[in-house]
């Protein structure tokens, strides 16, 4: 509150709104960045981060696409361990575990990602709705997101995958359909607490309309929140791509991480000891979903004022 | 001996922002029997004191100076004497009372619990005395099944209250017991108060940020600004002639019993109370002050003898000579 | 006042399954209006085997029809027949259900005891090496897929060192009977329990602590310090009593996932349980055995979620009390 109190007393009152909107904005996003750092395992989490996504993009470069196919593989050894030529050995049909592996993060990361971006875009509308027009509109929403809540999400995505045909852009779809409901209820709540706040009301008794409120104040107020819960959201998202693409409901047609391991276990490579088959794609999901925890906890502590007072 | 005695305490607070000097410099003694009031605004460090007492607070706080209770210190003690005597030497009636007890356990087990911790009686007559306790402070005996949030807040006051006499303290540190309550049961709560320092011989400390109700229930009076006590005396004198500025604020308009604002600022003093982590420079209380002196923004103004048993700390009372009466 | 607060719970559940119910038909004859066309696409049925699946699913008729037919079929306890064994759906669940049951139920208890104890240390001393500890430990299981970590397990415990069976209910052809029999079945249970219990762990520990964490500061806790009781007192008495609350909350939750929990770990060590019934009806596809699961599933969410709304009010005396 002192620090709403401070800002404002130091507005220098020739500036226009909007450059003092930047200006804020450059310092907050500052103060975040100094805070940040001071984390290491975030740091630390960022850097994996970073890697992974590098490794996605380029994956073109790093290992050609040949190597994926059972058809371009059928001369290479099969159930090769690591070595000269295989870094991460071969597969049951001689195919490169190193290829699965660098084109399988970009199918988690992807996914990932736009799973939980859709899944918070709906999480987010409905809060929003909800939350501003309150009354029956907040009413229905949120019986509906009570019902959905209660609904197993793995089974749901299970069956909605089933009955869906088997392709990324599904996969997205059915991760953000059973997981948005969570995402719903934290903004509508602290939509809520915005509203609460004077100056909402008094924007209104000014005229602006619903939008303009929408955007100027409530959203600019939600989106921390979302922030932090986006990061922390992917981990669960990826984590259920895995599970759908090892039950066998992926994009049959993409290596993927959970793919691979469906494969290997399919494969007898737990009982040959082929550890190379399904170590690194395990341990693929486990630092990549590992960093975004250790991302996300960090944001989320440095953008909740309650965990940062309890700090003692 | 002295029931509780406080040499030069000074208490910091260690939080991720900074230090927050609570406490700076405070000398307090209480003897049996005897009734002292603490007064002062709200977060000039009255509870932190409370809890001093019984070496309550955080553990990474910096404490300096002593607290002797019976003559012993209590920052010098074993966890085992000190344990031994937390709510027999002395037992605190903490400031709200909703807080203060535990939810999910009826409030008779709560009693139970200090009188069965303390002595070798029986369930069933630790159960008896938890009884006569309740009627002791006014509330049927059956109340003892209650759950806090099934009471209201003078009930819950009066439990508490029972809570700190259920091991028989020699001292009672009552921190702000009337402030949430409304006229009628702050009467009935101060009443009892003193009816039982006057049956028990009881020491009895008094902390409040409302003057009005000490001077009826204390014989001493002390009050309290950013940390430091800035007048004490026999509570008449200083009620009657404040000689420091901000006692003379304080006496000047009787708050309003009960009403929330007058506990941030009791006589509509002007400005806030200081932040204790940012003091204001010489005497703290110089931005509000109405007699203000250049000087006053840096002299260093300690406790000066007035008369017998009395002291402020402003610059306008004479300074004695080296008298530093204690 | 007391029955209300019950009947408003539990006519609230009714709600919730009717919706569930309107959902499963959506799922299942709108989302996609024709699933057996699909299933059997590249197979060689004929057309009358395939109209007679259809009829099965009640997938003849206008939407209206088949949401009547289907309503009056599921609500009589009727939920069809496998599409794969041709048995009643109901029969293979209940098949299934026992080794689910006393799998995923024993690690759940298991997990729930151990995070909560190691929830209590970590939050109670926090950023101890207790807590740290506690707390990456957490963090990493969180982030293991719990059928890799069966894998992994799998491949140490049954394969390298092959202390456990590699998998099955119990050993193949097995004739014992009585405490022989309870024996081998335990032996089977071992690793997949241990894979489950380590996979459910970091949950109740993380909640555990930050539950503690808040009330760690709280006033009740001063006055029980300051009675003069002792710290492993204060924390027993007062402050874990008040901490619980959201952990039981969580595990009464956590008991509705016990039948759907462990479809990938059951998979990864052939524990013949509803897991695996689900892979087998997801590989078919087995659209009654799914939609049986899926409402199987659903409806024990939803007592879960009753007896957590219940409980509270038994433990919390402020609940209770309104
Ligand atoms: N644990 C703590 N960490 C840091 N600062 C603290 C802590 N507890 C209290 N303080 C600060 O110490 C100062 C004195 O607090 P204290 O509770 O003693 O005030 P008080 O006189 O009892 O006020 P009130 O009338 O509101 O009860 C306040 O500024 C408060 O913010
Ligand atoms: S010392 Fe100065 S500022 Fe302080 S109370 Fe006295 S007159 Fe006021
Ligand atoms: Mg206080």
């Amino acid at each position: 509150m002192s620090d709403a109190d401070e800002t404002l007393d130091v507005a220098p009152t020739t500036f226009s709104p909007r450059a003092f909107r930047w200006q804020r904005r450059r310092a907050s996003a500052a103060d975040f960045w100094s805070r940040f750092r001071g984390d290491r395992l975030a740091l630390l989490g960022l850097i994996v981060l970073l890697v992974f996504i590098v490794m996605a993009i380029a994956a073109p470069w790093i290992s050609p696409k040949e190597g994926l196919s059972a058809v371009d593989s059928i001369d290479n050894p099969t159930w090769a361990p690591p070595g000269r030529g295989y870094p991460l050995g071969t597969d049951n049909l001689g195919r490169s575990v190193a290829a699965q592996f660098v084109w399988g993060s970009r199918v988690s990361l992807w996914v990932g990602l736009s799973a939980t971006v859709l899944t918070i875009a709906i999480g987010a509308a409905v809060g929003v709705t909800a939350g501003f027009f309150g009354r029956w509109t907040d009413a229905t929403l949120m019986r509906l997101t009570d019902w959905f809540l209660v609904i197993p999400f793995l089974p749901l995505a299970i069956v909605l995958a089933s009955v869906l045909d088997r392709s990324l852009r599904n996969v997205v779809l059915v991760i953000a359909i059973t997981s948005w409901p969570g995402t719903a209820r934290l903004v509508r709540a602290q939509v809520l607490t915005v509203k609460q706040r004077l100056y909402v009301d008094r924007a209104r008794a000014l005229g602006a309309n619903r939008a303009h409120v929408i955007r100027r104040h409530i959203l600019p107020n939600v989106a921390p929140l979302i922030l932090a819960n986006l990061t922390l959201a992917v981990p669960i998202s990826i984590l259920t791509e895995t599970t759908l693409a090892f039950l066998g409901l992926g994009d049959p047609t993409r290596a993927s991480w959970g793919k691979t391991l469906e494969e290997a276990f399919n494969a007898g490579a737990i009982s040959r000891n082929a550890w190379w088959y399904y170590v690194p794609a395990g341990a693929g999901i486990v630092m990549v979903v590992l960093a975004f925890t250790l991302v996300g906890r960090a944001i989320e502590e440095i953008l909740d004022p309650r965990l940062r007072e309890g700090g003692a | 001996m002295s029931l509780l005695e406080l040499r030069d305490l000074h208490i910091t607070y260690r939080s991720e922002r900074g230090d927050v000097p609570a406490v700076r410099g405070v000398d307090l003694t209480i003897d049996p029997g005897e009734t002292i009031g603490l007064a002062g605004e709200s977060g000039c460090g009255k509870s932190t004191i409370a809890g001093a007492v019984l070496r309550l607070l955080p553990k990474e706080t910096l404490i300096e100076g002593q607290v002797l209770l019976d003559g012993e210190d209590v920052y010098q003690m074993r966890p085992g004497e000190l344990r031994a005597v937390r709510w027999t030497s002395a037992a605190i009636v903490f400031q709200g009372a909703l807080h203060a007890l535990n939810p999910v356990q009826r409030v008779g087990k709560q009693i139970a619990e200090a009188i069965l911790l303390h002595s070798t009686q029986s369930k069933k007559a630790a159960q008896d005395r938890v009884g006569d306790l309740l009627e002791r402070v006014g509330l049927p005996a059956n109340r003892a099944r209650s759950y806090p949030h099934q009471l209201s807040g003078g009930q819950r006051q009066r439990v508490l209250i029972a809570l700190a006499l259920a091991c028989e303290p020699k001292l009672l540190i009552a921190d702000e017991p009337t402030t949430a309550l409304d006229v009628m049961v702050q009467a009935q709560v101060l009443e009892l108060l003193a009816e039982l320092q006057r049956d028990r011989g009881l020491g009895l400390l008094f902390i409040t940020h409302d003057l009005s109700v000490l001077t009826s229930t204390c014989e001493r009076l002390a009050v309290m600004y950013a940390g430091r006590i800035v007048e004490d005396g026999p509570s008449h004198d200083v009620f009657g002639t404040p000689e420091h500025p901000y006692s003379a604020a304080l006496t000047r308009a009787f708050p309003t019993i009960g009403d929330h604002a007058s506990r941030m600022r009791p006589s509509g003093l002007a400005g806030d109370p200081p932040n204790p982590a940012n003091l204001p420079s010489g005497c703290p209380f110089h931005p509000r002050c109405d007699r203000a002196v250049d000087d006053c923004s840096v002299a260093d103004i300690e406790l000066r003898p007035l008369g017998i048993g009395r002291h402020a700390a402003c610059i306008h009372i004479p300074t004695s000579g080296g008298d530093d009466g204690e | 006042m007391r029955a209300r607060f019950v009947a408003g719970k539990v006519f609230g559940a009714l709600g919730t399954f009717v919706f569930v119910l309107v959902f499963n038909f959506f799922l299942f004859r709108v989302v996609n209006d024709d699933p057996t066309g699909k299933l059997f696409r590249g197979r060689n049925l004929s057309q009358a085997q395939l109209d007679r699946r259809r009829q099965e699913f009640n997938l003849d008729g206008t939407k209206f029809e088949q949401f009547l037919a289907y309503l009056k079929q599921t609500v009589s306890g009727n939920l069809g027949d496998s599409f794969l064994s041709r048995r009643p759906v109901t029969t293979e669940i209940r098949e299934a259900l026992w080794p689910t049951i006393a799998l995923v139920g024993t690690s759940t208890i298991l997990s729930m005891l151990i995070g909560i104890m190691l929830g209590i240390a970590a939050g109670w001393r926090r950023r101890s090496k207790v807590d740290v500890g506690a707390t990456s430990f957490a963090m990493f299981t969180y982030s293991v897929p719990d059928f890799w970590l069966g894998m992994v397990l799998l491949a140490f415990f049954a394969v390298r060192w092959p202390w456990f069976p590699t998998g099955g209910f119990e050993d193949a052809g097995s004739t014992a009977t009585g405490l022989s029999a309870l024996l081998d079945q335990a032996h089977h249970m071992a690793l997949p329990c241990i894979t489950l219990t380590l996979a459910y762990i970091g949950e109740y520990m993380i909640v555990m602590r930050s539950s503690l964490l808040d009330t760690v500061n709280e006033d009740f806790l001063q006055l029980a310090r300051a009675k003069g009781l002792r710290d492993v007192a204060v924390r027993r008495r007062h402050a874990v009593p008040n901490a619980l609350l959201p952990v039981v909350s969580l595990s009464a939750l956590n008991f509705g996932y016990v039948l759907s929990g462990a479809i990938a770990v059951e998979s990864i060590y052939s524990w013949p349980g509803i897991g695996q019934a689900t892979l087998e009806a997801i590989r078919g596809p087995d659209f009654p055995m799914l939609q049986g699961l899926f409402l199987l599933f659903s409806a024990s969410m939803i007592i879960a979620n009753l007896a957590v709304d219940l409980l509270y009010g038994l433990l919390d005396p402020r609940v209770r009390g309104r």
